[in-house]
C-alpha cells in the first residue's frame, strides 16, 4: 500500500458506486425498455381504429359526394335509384338537436350555477349524485322513457320529433351540468367579492360577473354537449321513427335524422337491378349513402368540437 | 327569486331520474304482471311457456358477456394510454395525443356500426378463424366462425374501441394526481421510469382505474347501435364468441325490435329496458361511489 493508494481507492469505488447506483442491471433495465414499449404500443394500438375509421369514412364518403345529395330528399326514390339526398336527414337532426339544446341549455346552466354558487348540503349532494349516475343512463333507455311519457300523454305508437329531442335532452343534461360546472368553478372569487363590496346582489352579481366571465366556457361546454348526442341513434330510432320526406316540424309526426338514415340505408343492402348496373340504377346504392350520410355527420362532429375548443382558447378572458 | 330557479333546476334534474324510473316502471308493469301465455301471443319470438325472467336471462347474459370482453381488452390498453399521456409522452406533445384519444369518443356510435362491420370485421376474420382452428378446444373459441364475422368477438372490439376514451380520460386524471414527492422519492432510491411507475402512480391509482373500468362497464352495457349493425343475434346461453346467432345484448334487441312492436310486446320491450337501466345504474352508482370514497381519503390535496 503506497501513499497515494486510498486516494485512488476512493475514486475508484466513487465511480463503482456511482455505476451501481445509475446503471440499473439488465433485467431491470429490459423491464423498462419492455414497459416503454408496450406503453407506446398501446397508444399506437388505439390511433389505429381513429386512423382507419376518419380514412374509410372519407374516402367512401367523399364518392356520394353532390349538391343533389346535400339538397334533395329521399321522397318517391326507390331501389336503386342513386337520385335522391339527404337534406331531409340533415334538416331533421339540426331540428332536433336544437329543441334538445333548446330544453337541456337552460335547465343545465342553471343547474351548474346552483351547484356552484348556492349549493350546500343534502340537495347539493344529491343532485351532483345523480348527475354523475345520469351520465350514464343508455341512450336506449333515455329513448324509452321518452317515448314511455309521450305515450301516456298522447296514447300507444306516436312518433314525434320532439319526443326524440326530450330523449336528448336527458342524455345532454348532465354533459351541460358537469362541464359548465367546472367554468363556473374557474371564476376567482376575488371578482364575486369585489362585486358584493360594490353593494352588488348576489343574482345580479352571478349574471353581471360570474356568467359574463366565463361565457367563452359555457360555449365550449354546450357545443361539446351537442357533439355528444347529435351522432345520438338508438333513442330516435324508437321515438322519432323514420320518413323519406321533408319535415321540419318536431311535433307533427316522424322525422328523418342523419344517424338513423345512416342504419336504415345500411340495413337496406344491395338493390336488384333488372338491367345491370347503369345511370339509373346502382346495386349498392344505399351503402354509397350511407358512407355519405356518416361523412356528413362526421364533418358536424368534429367541426362542433373543434369550435368549441377554438371559443374557448380565443375568448377566454386572461385572469391574470 | 333568482335562487330558487337555481335551485329549481337542480330539483327538476332529480325529478327527472325519478321520471325516468317511474315511466319506465309504470309502462313495463303490464308485461311484468302477464302470463307468460299472453306474452307468448303478443311477443314475437317469445318462446312458449317460458316466463319474464327466462326470457330476458339469455339477454342478460348477452349483454354482460360483450361488456366483459370488451372490458377485458380495452382496460389493458387504457391504462398504458393513461400512463403514455401522463409519464411518457414528451409533455408538449401530451394535451394533444389526449385530445386525439378523447376524439375516439366523439365518433358516432352508428358510424363505428358501420367501420366495424366493413372494416374491422373482414380484417379481423382471419384472427378469428386460426383462433378458432389453433384455440378451438377453448370454449370461448369454439364453434363455427361466422363466415362475415358477425359474431361476439368482432362486437367486443369495436365495443373496447368506444370505451377506450372514457376509461383513458378518468385514469389519466388519477395518475396525474400522483403526489410528485412519492415519485421523486422513487426515482431518488434509484428506480428506473417503470419502477417509478409500478411503486408510486399504480398503488396510488388503483380505485381510480377501478372506477374508470365500471365506468367503461357503464358505457359498454347500454351501447345500441354498433352491437344492432354487427351481431347476428340468437337468444342462447353460450360462451361461443366466434360463431354467429348465439347471443344478444338488451340494447341491441330493443332497438331491433321497437319500431315493429305494437301492445303488449311494446310493454316488454320497456320491461326489459328497465332491467338494463337498473343494471346500468347499479355499476354506475358503485363506480362513482368508490371515486367519492376515494376524494375523502387520499392525501393529495
Amino acid at each position: 500500500m503506497s501513499a497515494t493508494a486510498p486516494a485512488t481507492d476512493t475514486a475508484e469505488s466513487t465511480a463503482r458506486t456511482r455505476a451501481l447506483l445509475t446503471t440499473p442491471d439488465t433485467r431491470r433495465r429490459r423491464t423498462d425498455r419492455t414497459m416503454q414499449v408496450l406503453i407506446w404500443a398501446a397508444f399506437v394500438l388505439a390511433m389505429t381504429p381513429l386512423v382507419s375509421l376518419v380514412w374509410t369514412v372519407l374516402s367512401n364518403g367523399a364518392a356520394r359526394m353532390s349538391m343533389d345529395f346535400l339538397t334533395l330528399s329521399m321522397r318517391n326514390i326507390f331501389g336503386g335509384d342513386p337520385s335522391g339526398g339527404i337534406y331531409h336527414a340533415i334538416m331533421g337532426t339540426l331540428v332536433i338537436t336544437g329543441v334538445a339544446a333548446l330544453i337541456s341549455v337552460p335547465v343545465g346552466i342553471l343547474t351548474a350555477i346552483y351547484l356552484v354558487e348556492y349549493g350546500k348540503g343534502a340537495l347539493a349532494r344529491a343532485v351532483t349524485f345523480f348527475i354523475d349516475v345520469m351520465t350514464g343512463i343508455p341512450s336506449i333507455v333515455a329513448g324509452l322513457f321518452a317515448i314511455s311519457l309521450f305515450t301516456l300523454i298522447l296514447g300507444p305508437a306516436v312518433r314525434m320529433g320532439i319526443i326524440g329531442a326530450v330523449a336528448l335532452s336527458v342524455l345532454m343534461i348532465p354533459v351541460v351540468v358537469r362541464s359548465c360546472e367546472e367554468m363556473l368553478k374557474l371564476v376567482p372569487n376575488d371578482l364575486r367579492e369585489a362585486s358584493y363590496a360594490l353593494g352588488v346582489p348576489k343574482w345580479l352579481t352571478i349574471v353581471k360577473v360570474v356568467l359574463r366571465t366565463s361565457v367563452a366556457g359555457l360555449t365550449t361546454g354546450v357545443l361539446l354537449a351537442v357533439a355528444r348526442v347529435i351522432g345520438e341513434t338508438a333513442p330516435l330510432l324508437v321515438t322519432v321513427g323514420v320518413t323519406d320526406s321533408i319535415n321540419v316540424n318536431p311535433t307533427d309526426g316522424r322525422m328523418m335524422t342523419l344517424p338513423v338514415f345512416i342504419y336504415r340505408q345500411y340495413m337496406q343492402g344491395t338493390a336488384t337491378c333488372p338491367g345491370g348496373e347503369s345511370a339509373t340504377c346502382v346495386p349498392d346504392i344505399a351503402m354509397q349513402s350511407a358512407w355519405g350520410a356518416a361523412l356528413v355527420l362526421i364533418v358536424m362532429v368534429l367541426a362542433l368540437n373543434l369550435v368549441g375548443r377554438l371559443v374557448n382558447r380565443w375568448f377566454a378572458p386572461t385572469l391574470r | 327569486m333568482f335562487r330558487w330557479i337555481a335551485v329549481g333546476a337542480g330539483v327538476l334534474i332529480l325529478a327527472v331520474l325519478a321520471a325516468v324510473a317511474l315511466f319506465l316502471l309504470q309502462q313495463a308493469w303490464p308485461a311484468l304482471t302477464a302470463g307468460s301465455d299472453e306474452l307468448a301471443a303478443a311477443v314475437p319470438r317469445f318462446p312458449e311457456g317460458t316466463s319474464f325472467l327466462g326470457f330476458v336471462g339469455p339477454l342478460v347474459f348477452g349483454t354482460l358477456l360483450a361488456a366483459a370482453l370488451a372490458l377485458g381488452l380495452a382496460t389493458p390498453v387504457a391504462m398504458g394510454i393513461a400512463l403514455f399521456i401522463s409519464h411518457y409522452a414528451p409533455r408538449r406533445l401530451a394535451q394533444v395525443l389526449g385530445y386525439l384519444v378523447d376524439l375516439l369518443a366523439a365518433v358516432p356510435s352508428v358510424i363505428y356500426g358501420l367501420w366495424g362491420i366493413s372494416v374491422l370485421g373482414p380484417a379481423a376474420l382471419p384472427l378469428w378463424e386460426w383462433l378458432n382452428r389453433y384455440l378451438g378446444w377453448f370454449p370461448l373459441f369454439a364453434g363455427d366462425v361466422s363466415s362475415a364475422s358477425r359474431a361476439m368477438a368482432t362486437v367486443a372490439v369495436v365495443l373496447a374501441v368506444m370505451i377506450l376514451p372514457i376509461i383513458t380520460a378518468v385514469s389519466r386524471e388519477v395518475f396525474l394526481q400522483t403526489p410528485k414527492l412519492h415519485e421523486e422519492a422513487a426515482l431518488a432510491l434509484g428506480a428506473t421510469r417503470w419502477e417509478v411507475v409500478r411503486t408510486a402512480v399504480l398503488p396510488f391509482g388503483r380505485s381510480g382505474v377501478i372506477s374508470a373500468a365500471m365506468l367503461g362497464l357503464g358505457r359498454a352495457l347500454g351501447e345500441t347501435m354498433a352491437v344492432l349493425m354487427i351481431l347476428s343475434p340468437g337468444f342462447l346461453y353460450s360462451f361461443k364468441i366466434l360463431a354467429g346467432a348465439q347471443q344478444q345484448t338488451i340494447a341491441a334487441y330493443i332497438a331491433a325490435d321497437f319500431p315493429e312492436a305494437s301492445g303488449l310486446a311494446v310493454n316488454m320491450l320497456i320491461a326489459t329496458g328497465l332491467v338494463l337501466f337498473v343494471i346500468t345504474l347499479a355499476v354506475n352508482m358503485l363506480a362513482r361511489g368508490i371515486v367519492a370514497r376515494r376524494k375523502d381519503f387520499s392525501g393529495a390535496n
